[in-house]
């Protein structure tokens, strides 16, 4: 199948390093310490992070450092019906561990010892990408909860389809089969803090996607960083200062 | 500078359900044209100069494509929802429309007009999805109109009524395709014009007048619809229609659902129907099933065990539908008839296919005069059920009938053999002329300097492309190095190149009597690659240590730079051997080899491998006309044999390399061992003359193994067993020592200087389904392999005889029968070899 026209086209209209339209909000769940949603096309993810607080089962307690605890889970609504195993299986078992890790590299857990870190991600609307997504809101919620952390951890997704590296995949682009690279950056500190591969690639051509999924990252960062200002800004606004 | 807008798409398979799926609209897309101002000229491909940018429709693409084609059409914007169209509708034509969008000497423009923010329209309620199509063609022309302002005409081009009156209603200049040509003033384009089918145009307005004449010939083919409901409840049966070579009224159809061929009788039941089409059958009552002629000679030849058993009640069928056409251009010639009185207008002519699979196809011609004695091509448009042949339009000439040029082109596009020369893009991929060792090469530390060896290559007398040379040195120790060397044609090919990919397009050359078609470019074959004598050459290796038993005791592969001593012919290597006086090195180094290659060659047929002496023919060709005069059987002498040994056990150490380091992904050859039902007709005949073979032995079975015909295949994809191949008897096989004229031995080569650590292997390897394939472009019979005969003939089973039909000849196995042999021409211009036993 033709996923790159010779016009240098995909088939929804970008161009091969282009990402889709991102989109993102900051307190979407008043309950919650933090809370965001992000957007990256049709791909649509809620985030709602707890904490930091007491640790509910005491025999997981850690001394010198917090707990993070991750459950990522797709609505029922949010593939139309491409038929996906419901919530507990090993996809999202796999994702919410992923996430988990991720933003644990980059929580500076030990300034919170004896509590609980607890991260909510639910896809609405899935269009590929979505671990990518979940990862970006996470960072966002996390923020707005004001948990201390290294750095604003993004990611994103790019693969190599029709001997082409392509930014950001979606759903049609993603389930070619054809090689799927996430990564999980710090664009701060300049660290790779996941890196996730699907099928197979030449390490040289591997290299120029995974800097092709790097460079995503950083776009990622700076739109997170202004949503971030401006939320700031709008605080700042409201308190009268 | 991204707009999303999402649209909704439904339907996909049996259910409905909804997709959504993300349109950017962009303002980066440009026109196309050098002359605009506003947009990036960089990639325009429009002429600086035109006049009128032409603005196809659908249908004119799919259907007048050889039009197209044509260098005379040009200046041409193809939309990107027109290419959409056509590649959901024809795969065929839309990879011609990609080549000539991609060629850089036709002005052909692709605008993704789906994707502009000014041009992209949205489904408006209650429209068809091809009334939004037509709708977004015309707002693409009036785009370009107003957007180029005055510089050039934009016409649109459609043969639909409906479309060109709301084009024009809007301020559109729009032509139909035939009233466009004609203004062109060109009589010779007017040809390859697509007359829009009988059935549409002519219906209304011919049958009120001649209804007598318009006779349904056919029955309609059923909708659609029908045939998948049909399919699904096990009336009609569904298979690839197959036409008996021998008797173009005769067809079968290989049916799944029914696990047996369906035999269609008559160009009536075929109902339209071409070789190759995916058609519906409806079995017919069983009391109109044909009794099953007396064996023909034709049968028994086919004869693989099934259908000699089961033939006295072989389903019989009609076509009903046809689900996917096979419809391509065909070679041949117009069937000779009158000048019509006015010469310079139409004429309708019949042409008649050089594959006599193809019925007669209906041609509108205005240049009869200059076609009759002409073999053309011409393509099939369409065939209603009111004309008892298909109707069609001239494509091109090749050139005069009975012509040798002519004739072997002919054959050359009958087998789809590309014979085009090679295009800028792949020359400029050669290393500039002339070409010889640079002191690069020799200091490379991967390539060995063996220029002092005394290596001589022994070819067929003529042999330009020289591929291998040889060398043999008596070692102090009394044992013998012997070496191979192969041209290292993967120094120059290198992988992803335009030359790359034309040779793998390629995949072997193509010997003709009088010509080669190279894989590779000449400069390449002939001069930089080939191990001529007397110059310095770059190859690819292999040496072994050998005892005077010719046991291997060591191997090692390298590349090298050779200097060739002496460039044998077949002939001289043998005169050098058998010359006692003769006592120069070369000639002793010839015959140790010939005593190693003999002690090989001997232990190879213990092991069971067999001769395949399949007798090959030399032509005796005119000096000066190079037209062959004579035919004769091509000699096998032991400097061949001594040749092929070396070679064989080359190719043996390199697949035994190449596996070793790529146990997944080598490209080896295999020859699967023959099952007992291949044998059992062999066996048989055997039986009559008095002969009892064992099958289980290999050595005799030459004869049958051609239905089991060696293949490539990829270490991975089979388990070790059955990497054997039967015909050489060897445990492991691949091609390593043709690479100028054969791909499969270019994929070798990398893989093997892969494994040595001289070159990373590139990604093709990785995707083994598109290895064999491109490997597997093998044997092409020029000729058909054995003509058989008419249904006059009775096989008799049992005491293996043919007798004829009214018991005057009889003859058995191994009977010598004179034959009388003659040209005849029992229709004008196909005249065909006819042999009659007397």
């Amino acid at each position: 199948m033709e996923f790159v026209s010779p016009e240098g086209l995909r088939l929804d209209g970008r161009r091969p390093m282009e990402m889709r339209q991102i989109r993102a909000e900051i307190g979407a769940v008043a309950k919650a310490d933090g809370s965001a949603v992000f957007e990256m096309g049709n791909t649509k993810v809620i985030a709602a992070v707890y904490g930091p607080r007491e640790v509910q089962n005491r025999s997981q307690q850690i001394n010198d450092q917090a707990l993070v605890r991750c459950d990522y889970s797709m609505a029922n609504f949010s593939t139309g019906d491409r038929m996906r195993k419901p919530k507990g299986d090993r996809r999202s078992t796999e994702i919410s561990l992923v996430i988990r890790q991720t933003m644990e590299a980059c929580i500076l857990t030990h300034l919170m010892p004896r509590s609980q870190i607890d991260i909510f991600v639910q896809v609405l609307q899935a269009d590929g990408g979505t671990r990518s997504a979940c990862i970006n809101a996470a960072t966002l919620a996390l923020a707005d909860a004001g948990i201390p952390m290294r750095d604003l951890v993004t990611s994103c997704s790019s693969g190599y389809l029709n001997s082409t590296p392509l930014l950001d995949l979606n759903y049609v682009e993603d389930s070619a089969g054809g090689p799927d690279v996430t990564v999980g950056f710090l664009p701060k500190l300049d660290k790779v803090t996941l890196l996730q591969m699907d099928s197979k690639l030449p390490i040289d051509i591997f290299e120029k996607v995974m800097q092709l999924a790097i460079e995503g990252c950083k776009a990622i960062a700076n739109y997170i960083r202004e949503i971030m200002l401006e939320n700031t800004k709008q605080l700042e606004y409201r308190r009268g200062i | 500078m991204l707009h999303s807008k999402t649209f909704v798409k439904k339907t996909r398979g049996g259910k409905v359900n909804k997709q959504v799926r993300e349109h950017y609209l962009r303002d980066d897309i440009y026109c196309g044209a050098p002359i605009c101002k506003l947009c990036d000229s960089s990639a325009a491909r429009l002429s600086p100069s035109a006049s009128t940018i032409l603005v196809l429709d659908t249908n004119v693409v799919l259907n007048q494509i050889d039009l197209l084609e044509n260098p005379a059409i040009d200046d041409v914007v193809m939309l990107s929802v027109v290419l959409d169209e056509v590649k959901n509708k024809n795969m065929g034509v839309y990879n011609r429309v990609r080549a000539l969008c991609s060629n850089s000497l036709r002005r052909f423009f692709v605008f993704a007009n789906e994707h502009h923010k000014d041009t992209f329209v949205k489904e408006m309620a209650k429209e068809s999805k091809n009334d939004r199509n037509d709708r977004a063609i015309r707002v693409a022309a009036q785009w370009y109109q107003s957007h180029l302002g005055g510089a050039a005409r934009v016409l649109l081009i459609t043969n639909d009524k409906e479309n060109k009156r709301k084009a024009i209603a809007e301020g559109i200049s729009a032509e139909t395709i035939e009233s466009y040509v004609k203004s062109l003033d060109r009589p010779d384009l007017l040809d390859l014009v697509v007359q829009p089918s009988s059935e549409d145009v002519e219906m209304e307005e011919v049958e009120d007048l001649r209804p007598s004449k318009r006779k349904v010939i056919f029955t309609e083919h059923k909708p659609m619809s029908e045939i998948t409901s049909g399919l699904h409840r096990g009336i009609y049966h569904q298979g690839k229609l197959r036409v008996n070579r021998y008797n173009p009224f005769e067809a079968y159809v290989g049916s799944e659902s029914i696990g047996d061929e369906i035999i269609i009788y008559g160009r009536t039941n075929m109902n339209r129907a071409f070789d190759g089409d995916i058609v519906a059958v409806e079995l017919l009552p069983q009391d109109q099933w044909h009794e099953e002629k007396s064996l023909s000679i034709a049968d028994a030849v086919q004869g693989s065990a099934g259908d000699t058993n089961a033939v006295s009640s072989r389903p019989s069928g009609c076509v009903v539908g046809i689900i996917k056409r096979n419809w391509h251009s065909y070679c041949g010639s117009l069937e000779p008839m009158p000048m019509p009185a006015g010469s310079g207008g139409t004429a309708h002519a019949l042409f008649v296919s050089k594959d006599r699979r193809i019925p007669k196809i209906r041609i509108h011609t205005r240049q009869l005069e200059n076609l009759l004695d002409k073999r053309i091509i011409v393509a099939v448009d369409s065939w209603d059920r009111l004309s008892r042949y298909p109707s069609g339009h001239y494509v091109r000439t090749i050139g005069e009938i009975g012509d040798r040029d002519t004739e072997s082109e002919v054959v050359l596009i009958e087998n789809d053999i590309n014979s085009r020369p090679f295009s800028s893009q792949v020359l400029a991929c050669l290393p500039p002329l002339p070409w010889s060792v640079s002191s690069e090469d020799l200091a490379n530390p991967i390539r060995q300097d063996l220029r002092d060896l005394r290596v001589f290559s022994v070819d067929p007398p003529g042999c330009k492309d020289i591929d291998d040379a040889l060398h043999c040195t008596a070692l102090p120790s009394g044992n013998f190095e012997v070496g191979v060397h192969i041209a290292d044609v993967t120094n120059f090919v290198h992988p992803g190149s335009p030359l790359d990919d034309e040779a793998s397009q390629r995949g072997t050359s193509v010997y003709l009597v009088e010509r080669r078609i190279d894989m590779l470019p000449k400069p390449l074959t002939e001069d930089i690659c080939s191990l001529r004598s007397d110059v310095e050459r770059l190859a690819f290796s292999v040496i072994w240590e050998m005892t005077p038993e010719a046991d291997i005791i060591s191997t090692r592969y390298m590349k090298s730079v050779i200097k060739s001593c002496a460039a044998l012919s077949y002939i001289e290597a043998q005169a050098r051997m058998d010359d006692s006086r003769l006592m120069d090195p070369l000639t002793t180094d010839l015959r140790n080899m010939n005593v190693l290659a003999k002690k090989m060659r001997s232990r190879r047929i213990e092991r069971g491998a067999l001769t395949l002496a399949s007798a090959e023919v030399k032509f005796q060709i005119d000096t000066e006309t190079h037209d062959p005069l004579d035919i004769g059987m091509y000699q096998i002498r032991e400097a061949n044999q001594m040749v092929e040994e070396f070679m064989l056990a080359a190719n043996v150490a390199v697949a035994d390399k190449i596996l070793k380091h790529f146990s997944l992904c080598s490209l080896l050859r295999r020859h699967p061992s023959p099952t007992r039902e291949m044998l059992e007709p062999l066996l048989r005949t055997a039986a009559a003359v008095g002969l009892n073979l064992d099958v289980s032995s290999s050595k005799a079975l030459a004869e049958s193994l051609d239905r089991a015909v060696a293949v490539y295949f990829c270490s991975g994809d089979l388990s070790p067993p059955e990497y054997h191949h039967y015909g050489l008897a060897a445990p492991l096989y691949t091609h390593f020592t043709s690479p100028i004229r054969r791909y499969a031995d270019v994929i070798v080569h990398r893989l093997l200087s892969a494994s040595l650590g001289i070159y990373k292997l590139p990604s093709i390897f990785q995707d083994r389904a598109q290895l064999t394939s491109i490997a597997d472009k093998g044997p092409v019979y020029l000729t058909a392999r054995s003509e058989k005969g008419g249904g006059e003939w009775f096989v008799d089973e049992q005491q293996q005889k043919i007798k004829k039909m009214d018991g005057s000849l009889s003859y058995s196995v191994l009977q010598t029968v004179r034959i009388h042999m003659e040209v005849v021409e029992p229709q004008p211009n196909r005249p065909k070899l006819q042999l009659t036993l007397t």
